[in-house]
């Protein structure tokens, strides 16, 4: 029971927020935290416990916002069945791209993943009849309140969680980790990689897609250029997870926090706002070189760091 | 027919342009790879780097941006092997869970470079108005009967050219010199060229100076019949990797075959699908190159040498 303490303890701080009477650039602020936290685990599963690193997260994500946005537009459904359509149509795609690429080694997998993102973008930009190109699609929002939005995301993420917790915690979750670790000894040991690399990578994408669903009705607005950004998008999920913790339970939340913070700060620096992407590149140098493990990940090198300097000073 | 015939061949020529100049970059991208075992995800980035410096020695001293293929690839070789001794060097001595560290080190830097070059460039498309842009050969005036007319832009023909020069130079340079022969050693493997006595940590550095330069080297030939944009590396950054993959992971000339296909094949589609379905294209060859080819057209060449 011990285990599931602190995950219940942060749920109700959490659903206790709102009831704070937070203003709603504050609750904002939380519900991207929230969402990218969902992407992130996402990722993380996938990249931090599988070893399999993808650049195009963005492709699933943006799925997602599509299928949302797409319904709307031609079926007059409600975007919130873009849940519903999204996880079959993001499988689908998942799981053809994995028995493809998946079953070759090497750096195969990171180039299809960089490829299908920017494909899927021009695509979308191309077929202008079907997804109106680049003008993008709008709906309308369902609520001005942000407190219910607060609260989807957040059931969003709780599944999210206990999916990944789940599956980190099985036997799917061992062989991930013997996969990332040794490919050749996790096959000789009986482990069918590519299957399940392929299931990560489906599960994953599963859950981004649905970041990428929620993504359209909070925001209302959806294009191309933003939704299957390589910048924006696949790049800052990979960033949440550095951030926080490769293959850590808490790093993509605490990663997630940061980035939207640091993203949000940057941003509203007069000078120095125009190079928040230059920032993020930097970070993203430095976390390597220093902190290859994120925050979590790395916390005991860093915590002895600090006391070994106290202790000096 | 003969109209058919002439958009045919009129794209076939394009494509075999296009693809000289594009095995370049791929040439560049594989030696990297090749060498150091990772893929270079900034390698467009540095294209676009190099296209700036062409571009501004073009517009303040008026340089021609065939005279900057003597300036603009020896600094940006300094600049590649600056990337590699400062930031590369330090993550590969680190120890992390992911494999693939170095592969979102190389992004980081493609991020910073785009940005920086925006902030200092604006995103404004610019281009080298070159006098000689619009002059064209034409086949008709070699062969006046001729039934089909083929046109060939003075300033394609000289870059294809060139890109064949400079091809052929650094074949001489990794066939026949020291350093050369070292690197290829380094790309077969590592450990027996340390024993061997070559300065591995050398080559390694030497080598992304060696990509940097040749990328650079497509950028000056680029500028002339291209425009300009900081987000244009990204884009070339897929097509070096698409080459690399279709040429064969570390072949040199894979990498040159590869060029040549992917050119004809991407002059193809905008012909024959529409512009902006290129890119697409250009994901097709690669998925294709996966599925039925993973080894690359190095893989035929190979199989072709030992069945003899």
């Amino acid at each position: 029971m011990k285990n599931n303490l602190v995950p219940l303890v942060v749920l109700a701080v959490l659903a206790g927020l709102p009831l704070l009477g937070l203003n709603s650039y504050v609750m904002h602020i939380l519900i991207l935290s929230i969402m990218w936290t969902l992407a992130g685990m996402a990722w993380n599963l996938l990249g931090g416990y599988c070893g399999q690193v993808s650049f195009g997260h963005a492709a699933f994500f943006g799925m997602g916002a599509y299928s949302a946005g797409l319904i709307h537009l031609h079926l007059g459904l409600s975007p919130w069945w873009g849940f519903l359509v999204s996880l079959p149509l993001v499988a689908l795609v998942a799981l053809a791209m994995g028995s493809v690429v998946l079953r070759l080694r090497g750096p195969y997998f990171v180039l299809a993943t960089l490829a299908i993102g920017e494909v899927l973008r021009i695509t979308c930009e191309n077929l202008t009849d079907f997804t109106k190109g680049t003008l993008g699609i709008m709906i309308t929002r369902t609520w001005v309140e942000k407190t219910q939005y607060y609260y989807i995301i957040l059931g969003l993420a709780l599944l999210g969680f206990m999916v990944c917790r789940a599956i980190v915690h099985s036997r799917w979750g061992y062989y991930f980790v013997a996969i990332r670790e040794d490919q050749d000894a996790a096959e000789s040991m009986g482990i069918d990689t590519t299957r399940y690399k392929t299931i990560a990578l489906t599960v994953s994408a599963m859950l981004t897609g649905l970041a990428g669903a929620f993504y359209t009705n909070y925001m209302g607005y959806i294009d191309p250029g933003v939704v299957f950004s390589l910048g924006e998008i696949s790049i800052l999920i990979i960033m949440v997870v550095m951030v926080g913790g490769v293959a850590t339970q808490w790093g993509p939340a605490l990663g997630a926090g940061i980035m939207v913070i640091l993203a949000e700060y940057i941003r509203s620096l007069p000078l120095i706002g125009v190079a928040y992407q230059t920032m993020f590149g930097v970070l993203l140098i430095v976390i390597i070189i220093y902190l290859p493990n994120g925050l979590v990940g790395d916390w005991p090198v860093l915590r002895r760091k600090l006391l070994r300097r106290g202790a000096t000073a | 027919m003969w109209v058919q015939a002439e958009v045919f061949l009129q794209t076939l020529v394009a494509g075999i342009l296009l693809g000289g100049l594009y095995a370049l970059i791929g040439i560049g991208m594989t030696l990297i790879l090749g060498v150091m075992k990772i893929i270079n995800l900034t390698h467009g980035q540095l294209m676009m780097v190099a296209m700036y410096i062409a571009f501004w020695l073009f517009t303040l001293f008026g340089i021609d941006p065939y005279v900057s293929l003597l300036i603009a690839p020896p600094l940006m070789f300094a600049f590649g092997m600056l990337i590699q001794k400062a930031l590369v060097n330090p993550v590969l001595r680190v120890e992390s869970i992911l494999p693939h560290n170095q592969v979102i080190l190389t992004v980081g830097i493609g991020l910073v470079l785009q940005n920086v070059a925006t902030i200092l460039f604006t995103s404004d498309y610019r281009s080298t108005p070159v006098d000689y842009a619009s002059t064209a050969f034409y086949l008709s005036d070699l062969w006046a009967g001729t039934p089909v007319e083929i046109s060939l832009s003075l300033p394609w023909a000289v870059s294809f050219l060139l890109s064949v020069v400079i091809t052929v130079l650094l074949w001489f340079f990794l066939a026949h010199t020291d350093t050369g022969k070292s690197i290829r050693a380094t790309a077969q493997d590592k450990d027996a060229a340390l024993i061997m006595g070559v300065n591995v940590g050398l080559m390694r550095v030497i080598t992304f100076g060696l990509g940097s330069a040749l990328v650079a080297c497509a950028g000056c030939l680029f500028i002339p019949i291209y425009y300009l944009f900081p987000a244009l590396g990204s884009q070339f950054t897929l097509i070096a990797f698409v080459i690399t993959i279709l040429g064969g992971l570390g072949s040199t000339l894979g990498a040159i075959l590869g060029g040549l296909i992917l050119g004809v094949f991407e002059s193809m589609t905008a012909t024959y699908v529409g512009m902006g379905w290129a890119p697409v294209g250009r994901f097709v060859i690669f998925v294709a190159a996966l599925v039925f080819l993973p080894g690359g057209v190095a893989s035929l060449l190979k199989t072709r040498k030992l069945s003899k």
